[in-house]
């Protein structure tokens, strides 16, 4: 056969043919690599590094806080507050169980989440009476990402302190102090934002009185 | 504030300080030159020996894209495997099930290509051994996969005519050796020792302070994310991923999984520089792919810190920013950074959900991937550059009146035929994916003989819904990974044509380029003169930038208007 150019068309190799000839070059080192790789990526590393992390905090698995001799949560994983004695944390799609974890995924026009950004609005009014509208920060009205969410803004736990003080009966003055305390300055006081872990606050709270 | 804006600045400042010398290290790992890390010629001696490959063979591209292409199908036969078997085998100690058959197609693939799209959460949905043998394992070879793909590429600007371009075996072997398992390795100590779990302890479960009982999701997490970042690869081990507080559990962890995904893709482009001698060409690359990148990078921050005017409206302040769906230790511009950066480059993990993220931003972030040239994933950032490269010598020479030619080989139909082609494969496969999903969730939407009905598909109603599925399909066909992860994705239809269009997304991009370089490298070197068109000016760089911006607005503006930018003009 020919085409325009009156060149012969190439001969095609039988396709069978060249799929064992492909197979044959190929596949062996292909599968044999990849046991090699097996070994060195998925056996020798992770050991490695599970290994190493046996001298960090919480010896890899994960640290934990502990109150009166207990264990009351992991560090870095946030927990739900919502009695009123507590610094309460952020909405959380997954309700603070860290067996899985998940934002809502709620679009900013979404009618039915705006309803929900409202009521909690009205929630933390109600039970945060002399706060107005405009001091409320935005993290308290809306989920995290993780739904976990260990962390307020100072503000967002400023916020919380005329009634963590009315209800436990403490000067706001101790309350506030405690706050400044447990708030984190930005990394090397230079990068990102501050916070306040609501956690370790909540545990040094209990332990005011 | 101010602290904020030092954390980005310092963020992409430290990705460019870094890039550089990597690059040169890379130029010099991938043409075998004495480097720092010949202390690894004993462990790859004995890697080629094991495997089974002639290291001095010098392979045709053709001979290369077959190894290529049959090393990962074994991957994918063993990814999907050990998916449906998960259950039943041991490293399990929280009982998960097996995937199921349409899941594992998805999610074996998905990691095959690098582009981590997941259907499931990695707390319920996985093992530990297949967290290990399946995801870190195609982490790590996806990724040197696609740095083999590129450094085979470099090789057709060489001017010399050459048959062999290199040997696929020996770079994927050194990309492993001598780039991705060292520095995984230091990023996991970051992360170890910043609190990132790497035990093999299973679920715990704990009263908390307030009464309530809850389980805690663990496992040997550190090493696997810190590959996800440096592979720009992005699945999660949990699935909040990068936004779950074990797996990202401070600012500098931020930082440092932020400065590790950008890494490679950046220090590739100066990697080809040095490697083929030509550091004018690396920069216009970088300039082109910066600009844009900033382009996109700042409407979004801009919209992220002005926060959701719905939410203005109530009388909310929100002086820090929109907050749903993001974490108060990073706080909105890191977040709207790791936002962009992540779909620029092709790493898809996430510390903020974008289905959350404003209408701007949203349109920011699918911009990135449609592009998927602004830096791209690791290699393949630069093979997607590269049909944007041919078709701009193609436009220009033809503007000028002289032989479109690049590096003094002549571009001819034949590898026009083949960018183009590439080119528009793309908007092919979002378009006609979307549409197809809109035409199902319309026309089936109430099907009740189908696992997940279709109208039960999107978690947002109106234009956002739309962006959903817009988003999720050119998430799989830039093999990024992302999603609007409201989309209730894990059933048959999602799972079966995301995956195909994965598989498109992924090796045609890889073949048509390394195709047209061989093609290009058998062809005879003119020597440059007064008539060749120079590629290292800025002027060729606006030429390139507008011929991006053209394709990529002529082929999505449409969808984007019918989504993103509806919701920004409805948003009061």
């Amino acid at each position: 056969m020919y085409n325009r150019e009156g060149r012969a068309w190439r001969t095609r190799p039988d396709p069978r043919k060249n799929l064992i000839d492909i197979m044959k070059s190929h596949i062996g080192p292909a599968i044999r690599l990849t046991l090699v790789m097996l070994v060195l990526l998925v056996v020798i590393y992770p050991l490695l590094v599970a290994g190493i992390a046996r001298f960090a905090p919480g010896a890899g698995k994960g640290e934990t806080v502990t109150a009166n001799g207990k264990v009351v949560g992991y560090a870095v994983i946030g927990q739900k507050f919502t009695q009123d004695r507590y610094f309460n944390s952020r909405p959380s799609a997954v309700d603070y169980n860290a067996a899985g974890s998940a934002g809502s995924n709620k679009g900013p026009s979404n009618p039915d989440y705006l309803t929900a950004v409202q009521a909690r609005i009205d929630t933390f009014l109600v039970h945060n009476p002399g706060v107005s509208k405009t001091d409320i920060p935005a993290e308290l009205v809306t989920a995290s990402g993780s739904g976990l969410d260990p962390d307020l803004s100072p503000a967002g736990a400023r916020v919380q302190v005329a009634r963590i003080a009315r209800v436990r009966g403490l000067p706001a003055a101790r309350i506030t102090e405690l706050v400044d305390q447990h708030t984190e300055g930005p990394l090397l006081g230079l990068f990102g934002p501050s916070n306040v872990n609501v956690l370790a606050l909540n545990v040094a709270l209990d332990q005011l009185r | 504030m101010t602290t904020e804006w030092m954390g980005v600045i310092a963020m992409y400042g430290l990705t460019v300080l870094l890039a550089i010398p990597l690059g040169k290290f890379l130029a010099t790992v991938f043409k075998g030159e004495p480097n720092a890390f010949d202390f690894m010629k004993p462990l790859e001696r004995l890697i080629y020996r094991l495997g089974g490959v002639d290291e001095t063979a010098n392979l045709s591209w053709q001979q290369n894209l077959r190894a290529l292409l049959t090393i990962n199908l074994v991957w994918l036969v063993l990814g999907f495997t050990l998916l449906v078997m998960q259950g039943s085998l041991p490293l399990n100690p929280d009982g998960n099930p097996s995937q199921t058959l349409d899941l594992a197609f998805n999610t074996a693939i998905s990691f095959l290509v690098n582009c981590d799209l997941q259907h499931y959460s990695g707390e319920t949905g996985l093992t530990y051994l297949t967290q290990l043998a399946v995801i870190t394992f195609l982490m790590f070879t996806s990724a040197a996969t696609g740095i083999a793909a590129a450094v085979l590429l470099f090789r057709s600007f060489i001017p010399q005519t050459a048959e062999t371009v290199g040997n696929f075996y020996v770079l994927f072997t050194r990309a492993i050796t001598r780039l991705l398992l060292p520095g995984a390795l230091v990023i996991s100590l970051v992360l170890v020792f910043s609190g990132v779990p790497a035990s093999f302890d299973g679920r715990d479960t704990i009263i908390t302070l307030q009464g309530d009982t809850v389980g805690v999701s663990r496992g040997p997490a550190a090493g696997m994310i810190a590959i996800k970042h440096l592979g720009t690869n992005g699945g999660g081990w949990f699935g909040a991923n990068s936004a779950h507080p074990l797996e990202n559990p401070t600012y500098l962890t931020n930082m440092v999984e932020m400065v590790a995904q950008m890494l490679i893709p950046v220090a590739m482009i100066f990697a080809l520089g040095f490697f083929v001698n030509r550091k004018r060409f690396a920069w216009m690359i970088y300039a082109v792919m910066t600009i844009g990148f900033f382009l996109l990078l700042i409407p979004t921050i801009i919209s992220e810190l002005g926060g959701n005017p719905a939410i203005t409206h109530m009388g909310i302040s929100q002086s820090t920013g929109a907050m749903e769906g993001k974490e108060v230790r990073f706080g909105p511009l890191a977040s709207a950074y790791w936002s962009i950066a992540t779909t620029v480059i092709s790493t898809g993990s996430v510390n903020s959900m974008h289905d959350s993220s404003m209408p701007l931003s949203g349109t920011m972030e699918l911009l990135g991937m449609m592009v998927n040239a602004f830096y791209g994933g690791a290699g393949a950032g630069l093979l997607n550059f590269y049909y944007f490269l041919i078709i701009a010598v193609f436009i220009s020479g033809l503007m000028v009146g002289r032989t479109p030619e690049l590096f003094g080989r002549k571009v001819e139909a034949r590898e026009i035929k083949i960018a183009s082609l590439v080119a528009l494969l793309s908007a092919l496969l979002v378009k006609g994916g979307t549409a197809l999903s809109a035409w199902i969730f319309v026309r089936y939407g109430g099907a009740s003989d189908w696992a997940v009905a279709p109208s039960a598909w999107l978690n947002n109603p109106g234009f956002h819904g739309f962006t959903e599925m817009l988003y999720e399909f050119t998430s799989a066909n830039a093999n990024n990974g992302s999603g609007f992860e409201g989309l209730g994705d894990n059933n048959f239809f999602w799972n079966y044509a995301t995956g195909i269009v994965l598989l498109f997304g992924r090796f045609i991009p890889i073949v048509g380029p390394v195709a047209i370089a061989g093609l290009l490298a058998r062809k005879k070197c003119v020597p440059a003169s007064s008539g060749t068109l120079p590629v290292d000016t800025p002027t060729f760089g606006l030429m390139i930038f507008a011929v991006i911006f053209i394709l990529t607005a002529l082929s999505f503006f449409p969808a984007l208007t019918l989504g993103p930018l509806a919701e920004f003009f409805s948003l009061k």
